[in-house]
């Protein structure tokens, strides 16, 4: 079962207003933080979550050499994450 | 039908586009645990004056309707999954859509808060309805997760009524050929501007289905239904001319009212003066969450006969201050209603709404000053509400007894059947 994971995200914009996640931050259930360093950003389109609800910007992104989707919806980030 | 005028229509490509279940859709969107499970959105979800708002297809399946108080729907469904409404995220949904419907014509006319017509007659690239139909629908299902189901056809009417024929998710196109075959069976009450009383004189009459419609005499029509009449055998023909017009994204909330039945019956002016101080909270706190301000304010009044009857009035100044349209609801109030009987049930509504951000213009009689520091009192008192719940901060009246119920029916009124 996949859940709604709300994440901090750092990111950087360009000229254009393109916008690229950089870092992932993770919280954990004991309240630490976990970083994940975006290596690559594949993809970016509007697009809803199947999975967990919710619709917006969806980021494909390669984390430790995984792709996963990255959402940002209304100015908050959230992932597909394990229960 | 001249044939200038056949010629013209038949030149144009519209689309209804209606989003299925919409409410419930966007509930189990939000919720994928509810995807399952038979779902109604209900009005004041705590008490017995709770009615089913919308519901999901698996809670159609039990007979769930719409208008249904909770108690009875549950009784038809056990399993029933009762949550409430959130307008915000519908109008994010409805407002997302119509972004969508933009990217393909800027001749969008919305029709509720779930459904649009587009009129794809002038697109640059010549419009195959049906193809593009099968696109919007395939997006709107990516980007927003909700299906739509859309009709197509040259005029608004039976463009609507190809997006009721099936659901969900479905685009159904009527040819113009055929459309005796297709829409002339199809009972009478599903007709664009039939409604409840209209359809009922109808049937009355042996007028079932569309096609019945389209061939009634006209002397009968304008005896029986009065001026609509014609216009509605004109649309059972297919003859509809009406065009879809532009309009601006506005917020599809078009007045935002508050009203409760009373525990008792409201006895006088002063037990109504309490009332409609706690009905204002919750119509300027809406207001202020739709960025909107009242341009005039509407008192409905059902008397324990269950008689109603509305007032209206405008507003010198537009504002979302609880405590001047209060004022201007009670003055209105006490100027017509003459307390024939006592009251039931008491509504108060704001009405022709505007932006809150648009210029005013102001009328030299109302001391706009005054209105400033009220409003200022107001959001002061709003935000120790929220920030400490509804009941921190009353008007010193409301320490007696309001007579009000603890549930809270609130209503936002969609755009009415004005379509044409
Ligand atoms: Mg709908």
């Amino acid at each position: 079962m996949l859940e709604k994971t709300y994440v901090g995200v750092s990111l950087t914009v360009n000229r254009r207003g393109d916008v690229r996640p950089r870092t992932i931050f993770w919280y954990d259930p004991e309240g630490e933080i976990r970083k994940y360093r975006v290596d690559r950003l594949k993809h970016v389109c509007r697009a809803a979550s199947t999975k967990v609800g919710g619709c917006g910007m969806r980021y494909t992104v390669v984390v430790d050499g995984r792709e996963t989707f990255l959402f940002e919806e209304d100015g908050r980030w959230f992932v597909e994450g394990r229960a | 039908m001249k044939s200038s005028i056949r010629d013209f229509q038949r030149g144009r490509t519209i689309l209804h586009c209606d989003m299925n279940n919409f409410y419930a859709s966007v509930e189990c969107m939000n919720d994928p645990s509810l995807r399952d499970r038979p779902v109604a959105v209900c009005g004041s979800v705590e008490m017995r004056h709770g009615i089913v708002l919308a519901k999901n297809y698996l809670a159609k399946a039990y007979g769930v309707k719409t208008g249904d108080v909770i108690w009875k729907a549950k009784h038809k469904c056990p399993d029933l999954v009762v949550v409430e409404p959130h307008y915000d995220q519908y109008m994010k949904f409805s407002r997302l859509a119509r972004d969508i419907y933009e990217r393909y014509t800027d001749r969008i006319e919305p029709f509720g808060m779930d459904e649009c017509w587009l009129d794809l007659s002038d697109s640059v690239i010549p419009a195959d309805g049906k193809k593009t139909a099968d696109e919007i629908r395939s997006i709107v299902k990516f980007e927003l997760g909700l299906t739509i189901s859309v009709g197509v056809y040259f005029n608004k009417v039976f463009a609507k009524l190809g997006s009721d024929m099936r659901k969900p998710d479905a685009t159904t196109c009527i040819p113009y050929k055929s459309f005796k075959k297709i829409v002339w069976p199809l009972p009478v009450s599903d007709l664009l501007g039939v409604g409840r009383s209209t359809g009922d004189i109808l049937s009355f009459y042996g007028f079932e289905t569309i096609g019945d419609l389209a061939q009634a005499p006209e002397r009968f029509l304008t005896d029986k239904v009065g001026k609509n009449g014609l216009m509605l055998k004109a649309f059972a023909n297919g003859e509809d001319t009406s065009s879809v017009k532009r309009s601006d994204y506005i917020s599809p909330v078009k007045s935002v009212g508050h009203g409760v039945t009373g525990r008792e019956d409201l006895r006088n002016n002063e037990d109504v003066w309490k009332l409609m101080l706690e009905l204002v909270q919750e119509v300027g706190h809406r207001l202020r969450q739709h960025g909107k301000l009242a341009g005039g304010v509407s008192v409905g009044v059902r008397d324990c006969k269950l008689r109603c009857c509305e007032f209206q009035c405008r507003l010198p100044l537009p504002t979302h201050s609880p405590m001047y349209l209060a004022r201007a609801a009670y003055s209105l109030f006490t100027r017509r209603y003459g307390w024939d009987l006592p009251i039931r049930s008491l509504t108060v509504r704001a009405i022709d709404l505007i932006e809150d951000t648009s210029d005013i213009q102001t009328d030299i009689f109302t001391d706009p000053v005054y209105i400033d520091k009220m409003e200022k009192l107001d959001l002061s008192i709003e935000n120790l509400r929220e920030r400490f719940g509804d009941g921190i901060v009353k008007n010193a009246v409301l320490l007696g007894d309001t007579k009000m119920p603890e549930d809270r029916e609130l209503q936002i009124v969609m755009p009415a059947g004005a379509f044409m």
